[in-house]
């Protein structure tokens, strides 16, 4: 079953007093979390993209700010795949210090070029498919979870051939890409 | 009659303000902003029902990029005004958030009595071990062997030990986070929050321009092997021997929080005229 066929199984549930949905079972739990992803994805995106204005490297921010719609969009399909009206309650703490798909803000730099931040989207796109994989091949986990984990890892292989696609049009920096002959540090 | 109205739950976008931080990229100060809007959206709290104070520094911009009540005071007084605030204003959530150079050395002093004040405030410092906004001079907590333009030689100081000086002085809950953990980051803050009483979070947070070399944090911290303690001997000697760089909640008290009532006077002024009655 994929996961908007599963979707449809599943009986909504009563919103929270919060406004909240409570993702509840394990199913509806996993995909909550496959939501949390992609919007904390979506957010570090647009976050990193700010920064890239901030610093004066429009190129980049255009981007960042790209790969940021195509991860809030991917969150949006689950959305309304699952049939939830108000986005379900994200997780406060992931297991790893970084979430599955986002990269720390210390990897940033302001001269990075188009092809760091797509190496950086690569290795989230990686990451997400090895998070799914996981979940696809763990005998414990129930059987429409290990379905859409399947899915799910099978989309992210996906971004990674696109990515790399991308990767080829894009030049690679030169050797001395972060020189800077007024560096921010330069104390007189 | 109408049914009541369901406040929309709030997500941490909605605890970020438009203007976009001016860290520079790389900054550990983004991840602790990221880490304190999640915590708020956790909490369920609402931005009317919360104030972030701060005084001067980078990481004491933080006021403006969200949605909560601000106030960006001077230098080293943070602790001061929001003492003033939570006191006036019990009913907020009160926030304090800076850096090493703002809270141990300018506001060294209000750090101290804030911890003995045990008000239930929960405080942030940034610590990057430098004062950053200033071109890279030696903070409070610089390694004595730290050898920049400004500091050729080091300070050649012992430096100062935040966690054991808020236990000495009376803070009632002690955490360690580090920015490059923004998931371990939340959930201290959030935690911090919910404990009643003065709550200090120190949480590593690399300067990429004048110290880059902080960017190797992540290969040194490391989880806290044991369980917070609520024994202030038994947490002394832990963060006596720490290494700086054990991350997690590393003690809680039970001490119960100040209350402005306690100490209140049932006495009206008018009562005090009586005894001088003639």
């Amino acid at each position: 079953m994929s996961p908007t066929k599963a979707a449809r199984a599943t009986t909504p549930k009563k919103p929270r007093a919060n406004g909240t949905r409570a993702a509840a079972g394990p199913y509806a739990q996993f995909m909550a979390r496959a939501y949390a992803m992609e919007t904390d994805a979506a957010e570090r995106y647009a976050d990193f993209a700010d920064q890239m204005d901030v610093h004066n490297n429009p190129e980049v921010a255009e981007l960042f700010r790209k790969l940021s719609s195509i991860e809030a969009l991917h969150a949006k399909r689950i959305l309304e795949e699952m049939g939830w009206k108000q986005p379900p309650r994200a997780p406060l703490a992931w297991d790893e210090a970084e979430p599955p798909e986002t990269t720390a803000h210390t990897e940033l730099h302001y001269l990075m070029q188009p092809y760091h931040a797509l190496q950086l989207a690569l290795r989230n796109e990686q990451r997400a498919e090895q998070f799914f994989a996981r979940i696809a091949r763990a005998r414990k986990a129930p059987p429409e979870v290990r379905r859409a984990a399947t899915e799910l890892a099978e989309e992210e292989r996906e971004h990674v051939r696109l990515i790399r696609e991308w990767m080829k049009r894009v030049p690679k920096p030169e050797k001395d890409w972060d020189r800077d002959p007024d560096p921010p540090g330069l104390s007189d | 009659m109408n049914a009541p109205a369901i406040a929309p739950a709030l997500t941490a976008q909605d605890f970020k303000s438009d203007y976009k931080p001016v860290w520079c990229p790389g900054c550990g100060d983004y991840t602790v902003l990221a880490s304190i809007t999640r915590a708020l959206a956790a909490l369920q709290l609402r931005p009317e029902k919360v104030a972030v104070v701060s005084g001067i520094g980078c990481s004491s911009r933080i006021p403006a990029y969200t949605t909560c009540y601000g106030f960006h005071g001077v230098h080293g007084r943070a602790l001061a005004a929001a003492t003033g605030l939570k006191v006036a204003r019990p009913d907020l959530t009160v926030l304090v958030a800076g850096g090493d150079g703002d809270g141990y050395s300018i506001g060294g002093n209000h750090f101290l009595h804030a911890c003995r004040r045990n008000i239930d405030l929960t405080d942030i410092v940034m610590d990057n071990h430098v004062y950053g906004m200033t071109k890279g001079q030696p903070s409070p907590t610089t390694e004595p062997d730290w050898k920049s333009k400004l500091s050729p030689a080091g300070t050649g100081l012992r430096e100062f030990h935040p966690l054991v000086i808020a236990l000495a002085a009376g803070a009632n809950f002690i955490a360690r986070a580090f920015s490059g953990d923004p998931s371990g980051t939340a959930a201290v803050i959030g935690e911090a929050i919910r404990h009643p009483g003065f709550s200090f979070v120190e949480v590593l947070s690399p300067c990429v321009t004048f110290r880059p070399e902080q960017r190797a944090w992540k290969e040194a911290v490391h989880p806290a092997s044991v369980a917070a303690t609520d024994d202030p001997a038994r947490a002394a000697r832990r963060l006596m021997t720490d290494d700086g760089f054990n991350t997690g909640v590393l003690y809680k008290g039970t001490r119960p929080a100040y209350s402005a009532a306690a100490g209140k006077t049932t006495l009206h002024p008018a009562d005090l005229e009586k005894d001088f009655a003639l």
